[in-house]
C-alpha cells in the first residue's frame, strides 16, 4: 500500500519535471491570456467560498 | 447510353465518397449526440413545457457555436496526436495540466452520477429498481469496452446515437400544428420579453451544448481512431453533422414538451416522461426510452474522457485497441470512476439535487480554461503548421468563446445566487 503511494509520488514528479516548462511560444497574448485566466478562477473561486462561508452562516 | 454511363459514374463517385465518410465518421457524432444526455433532455424538455416552440430559432443559433469549438478539437488532435490533457500539460506547464485534469477528474464524476440519476428515474418509469438499473448499465459498458477494439466501441456507440433518434417520431405523434412550428420557432423572438428566466433557460442550453468533456473526449477518440492529417475535411463534415443532429434532436424534444406540456413547469425529463405517459402512451414511453439512451451514451464517453487523460499523462496504455491486461490501469479508472458514480445514485438520501447543481459550478471554473487553451493552441504554429488558426477562424471561434465564457459564467453564478439576476 505504502510502495504504491511512493510509486504515485514519484509519478507525480516525474510528470512535473518533463512538463516543468510550457512549450508554446509565450507571446505577449498567451501571457495575457493566462493572466485574465488566473484573476478570472480566483474570482470565481473567491464567489464560491463567499456561497460556502454564507450557507455555514 | 452516354447519359447511363455518365448518371452510373456519378453514383460511383458520391458512393466512394460516402464509403469514405462512413469509415472515418464517429468521433464527431458521438460526441455530438452524447451531448444531448441526460441532463440536456432534462433542460430541452423543461424549455419546450416552459416557451413552447419560441426558442427553436435559439437552438438552431447553436449548430455553428458547438461545430466551430468542435472542429478545432479534430485539428489539435490529428496534427499533435495528442489527447487535450496532453495538449495542455505539454503547451501550458504542469500548473495548468493539473488544474485541468483534476478539474475533469472531478467534473466527470459528477456529470456520471447526473446520467446515472437520469436512466435510473426512465427506468423506474417501467418498474425496474434502481440497482438493477446501476448494475446492468455498468455490465453493458463493460462487454461495450472489453472487446479490445475501438472501432467495435465506436459503431456500438454510433447505435446507441441512432436510437437518440426517437424524439423524432414522437414529434410526429403528438401532432403538432407545423405553421405555428415555422412561425413561433424560426423567427427570433424573446417570449414574454427578455427577463431572468428567460436568460437563465437561455444560459443552460448553451451550458448544455458546450461542456468541457467533449473537447477532451472528441481529442482523444480522434488520436485513438488513429486520423490522419488527409482525414481531416471528413473529421470537420463528421462534427457538423453531429452538432446539426444533436440540435434537430433538440429541436424534436421542444416540441413534444412544447404541444403536450406548455405551460407545465418541468424539473425533470423523467417527469415529462411520466406527464406524457398520461396523455400519449407511446410518446411517453419514446421519452423515457430516450432519457435512458441520453443517460447512457453520456455515460459511455464521459467515463471514456477521464481515462483517456489519465492515460495520456501517467504514460498508461490508453488504447480501446488494448485488452484489458495490456491497459489495466486505463480501464481500471474507467471502472472505478463508473461504478462509484452508481453507487452514490443508490445511496439512500444522497443530496442528488446538489450533485446536479454543483456540476453546473464546476463546469464554469474548467470550461473557460478549456477554451482559452484550445484557441492558444490552434494558434501555436511551430505545433500547428499549415492547420493553424486563420484570421477568420479566430475571429468566429474568438467570439463564440468569448460568448460561451461570458454566459456559462453568468449561468454558474446564477446557480450559486439564484436571487442575483432577478
Amino acid at each position: 500500500m505504502l510502495s504504491s503511494f511512493y510509486r504515485l509520488v514519484r509519478k507525480v514528479r516525474e510528470i512535473n519535471h518533463r512538463y516543468s516548462e510550457p512549450h508554446i511560444e509565450m507571446s505577449r497574448g498567451v501571457r495575457i491570456s493566462l493572466m485574465a485566466l488566473r484573476i478570472y478562477l480566483l474570482v470565481l473561486v473567491g464567489l464560491i467560498v463567499y456561497k460556502f462561508i454564507l450557507i455555514l452562516n | 447510353m452516354n447519359i447511363f454511363s455518365k448518371l452510373y459514374y456519378k453514383f460511383r463517385k458520391y458512393w466512394k465518397a460516402v464509403q469514405l465518410y462512413l469509415v472515418i465518421a464517429g468521433p464527431g457524432l458521438v460526441v455530438m449526440v452524447a451531448d444531448n444526455d441526460a441532463g440536456g433532455i432534462t433542460t430541452y424538455a423543461a424549455t419546450g413545457a416552459k416557451y413552447g416552440y419560441n426558442l427553436i430559432w435559439f437552438l438552431l443559433i447553436l449548430i455553428p457555436v458547438a461545430y466551430y469549438v468542435q472542429e478545432m478539437t479534430v485539428r489539435l488532435g490529428v496534427v499533435t496526436k495528442r489527447g487535450h490533457a496532453e495538449a495542455i500539460f505539454d503547451g501550458f506547464g504542469a500548473f495548468w495540466g493539473w488544474f485541468s485534469l483534476i478539474d475533469l477528474m472531478i467534473l466527470d464524476w459528477l456529470t456520471l452520477v447526473t446520467e446515472f440519476i437520469g436512466m435510473t428515474a426512465a427506468l423506474h418509469i417501467f418498474g425496474v429498481p434502481p440497482w438493477v438499473t446501476v448494475v446492468g448499465v455498468v455490465a453493458l459498458m463493460g462487454m461495450i469496452v472489453l472487446n479490445g477494439r475501438y472501432w467495435t466501441w465506436e459503431k456500438i456507440a454510433l447505435l446507441f446515437c441512432a436510437l437518440n433518434l426517437i424524439y423524432i417520431p414522437s414529434a410526429f405523434m403528438v401532432h403538432p400544428a407545423v405553421s405555428a412550428v415555422l412561425e413561433d420557432g424560426l423567427v427570433p423572438n424573446f417570449p414574454g420579453g427578455f427577463n431572468a428566466e428567460l436568460f437563465f433557460f437561455l444560459m443552460a442550453n448553451i451550458g448544455t451544448t458546450i461542456a468541457p468533456w467533449m473537447l477532451f473526449f472528441q481529442q482523444s477518440a480522434v488520436v485513438d481512431k488513429g486520423m490522419l492529417e488527409k482525414d481531416i475535411p471528413w473529421g470537420k463534415f463528421d462534427t457538423f453533422l453531429g452538432a446539426t443532429l444533436t440540435v434537430v434532436v433538440a429541436i424534436f424534444i421542444v416540441i413534444v414538451t412544447g404541444t403536450v406540456l406548455k405551460g407545465v413547469d418541468i424539473d425533470s425529463a423523467s417527469q415529462a416522461a411520466e406527464l406524457l405517459i398520461k396523455t400519449d402512451h407511446y410518446v411517453g414511453t419514446f421519452m423515457a426510452i430516450g432519457l435512458f439512451d441520453a443517460g447512457l451514451l453520456g455515460a459511455i464517453c464521459i467515463s471514456l474522457a477521464s481515462s483517456w487523460a489519465f492515460g495520456e499523462i501517467f504514460g498508461w496504455a490508453h488504447s480501446l485497441n488494448q485488452k484489458i491486461r495490456e491497459a489495466r490501469w486505463f480501464y481500471a479508472s474507467y471502472f472505478f470512476t463508473l461504478i462509484t458514480a452508481g453507487l452514490v445514485v443508490l445511496i439512500p438520501g444522497a443530496p442528488l439535487v446538489l450533485i446536479t447543481l454543483f456540476v453546473q459550478v464546476v463546469a464554469v471554473t474548467l470550461l473557460p480554461a478549456a477554451l482559452v487553451f484550445l484557441i492558444l493552441l490552434l494558434n501555436d504554429k511551430k505545433h500547428m503548421g499549415e492547420y493553424c488558426n486563420t484570421l477568420t477562424e479566430n475571429l468566429i471561434g474568438g467570439l463564440i468563446v468569448a460568448a460561451i465564457v461570458v454566459l456559462s459564467t453568468l449561468y454558474g453564478i446564477s446557480v450559486i445566487f439564484p436571487t442575483m439576476f432577478q
